[in-house]
């Protein structure tokens, strides 16, 4: 699986709230992208991933 | 007319430029870019495009000066302290170059007063320090069909995307829910502004001009403390409730 451009080494079928967990990432704090499509937060518990899936994790980054 | 073809001497080292030109100058000189806050991306903006000659700058802030803003917002010095950042800012770019025609807002943009200040400019900047205004400055550039250029900084890091409406996503695309901020305080090193806000600017005179390849469908991740960008890739979202009904492409 490719975790913010880099090849991670996470089982398929992990959910991707199970992988912020692993990555230590709040829910909160950040959306996710798997596939160039964001996933909404709602279904962070439902969506498996999978090994060639692509993900991107973006953290808000507020300050100006 | 101050912002007149004639006295492009000033401007000699980008005209030269093969891809800006006397017709590119003009173009800049013509162009309405209103940036939104005058802090530590703001000044860098604001600096960048009033030294390039865009002719009509607006500055919204409705801030004063503080001790702490000026290790990073570099239009502000000790000696405004306590005063209004639009005034301040003003000030030092009519020095820079007298040229520009500089309208300020010494208010807070909000629901009700966005589209109308909006309505007056060709481009807009986000140089802001919260959600709330990005969702606000989104929305309405996306209803008066307006490019946005959205930056924002964390410690040694910033993010940089261009907002074209019906073309690119949406800044409600990406951040469809609210994401919670850290809660007080920011640390942000000031030259981590200093390199979005130049890259910002950059981005409003690609569009002016129409060249280049602008940051649409694309968010620039700058990571200060390992000396890198990387980008990703974004796509539009079709149920996006500002953006989703929009045509696509063209």
């Amino acid at each position: 699986m490719i975790v913010n451009g880099k090849e991670r080494d996470f089982d398929s079928g992990i959910t991707v709230n199970e992988l912020l967990e692993k990555l230590n990432l709040s829910k909160d704090t950040v959306v996710v992208e798997v596939n160039l499509e964001i996933v909404p937060k709602d279904q962070y518990a439902a969506k498996i991933l999978n090994e060639d899936d692509k993900v991107e994790i973006v953290s808000f980054v507020g300050g100006g | 007319m101050a912002n007149n073809i004639s006295s492009l001497e000033r401007y000699r080292r980008q005209v030269i430029i093969p891809e800006v030109g006397k017709a590119g100058q003009q173009k800049l000189l013509d162009a309405k870019v209103l940036v939104v806050g005058a802090g530590g991306l703001g000044s860098p903006v604001l600096y960048y495009l009033a030294a390039a000659g865009i002719g009509t700058l607006g500055i919204v802030d409705s801030d004063s000066v503080d001790i702490t803003n000026l290790q990073r917002q570099i239009l502000h010095r000790t000696d405004d302290l306590g005063r209004e950042k639009v005034v301040s800012a003003k000030e030092k770019l009519n020095s820079l170059n007298p040229d520009v025609k500089i309208i300020t807002y010494n208010l807070r943009l909000d629901r009700y007063n966005a589209k109308e200040i909006i309505g007056e400019y060709d481009i807009i900047v986000t140089a802001v320090d919260n959600f709330q205004t990005r969702y606000i400055l989104n929305d309405a550039c996306i209803e008066l069909n307006k490019p946005l250029v959205e930056g924002g900084i964390r410690g040694f890091d910033g993010t940089l995307i261009t907002i074209i409406p019906g073309k690119g996503p949406c800044y409600r695309c990406i951040f469809p829910h609210n994401v919670d901020l850290e809660k007080g305080e920011l640390g942000v090193m000031g030259a981590a502004p200093g390199i979005i806000g130049s890259l910002q600017a950059l981005e409003v005179i690609k569009l002016v001009l129409g060249i280049g390849k602008p940051l649409s469908g694309r968010m620039l991740f700058f990571d200060g403390l390992e000396g890198n960008f990387s980008e990703i890739e974004i796509s539009r979202n079709e149920e996006c409730p500002v953006c989703g009904k929009k045509d696509k492409g063209e």
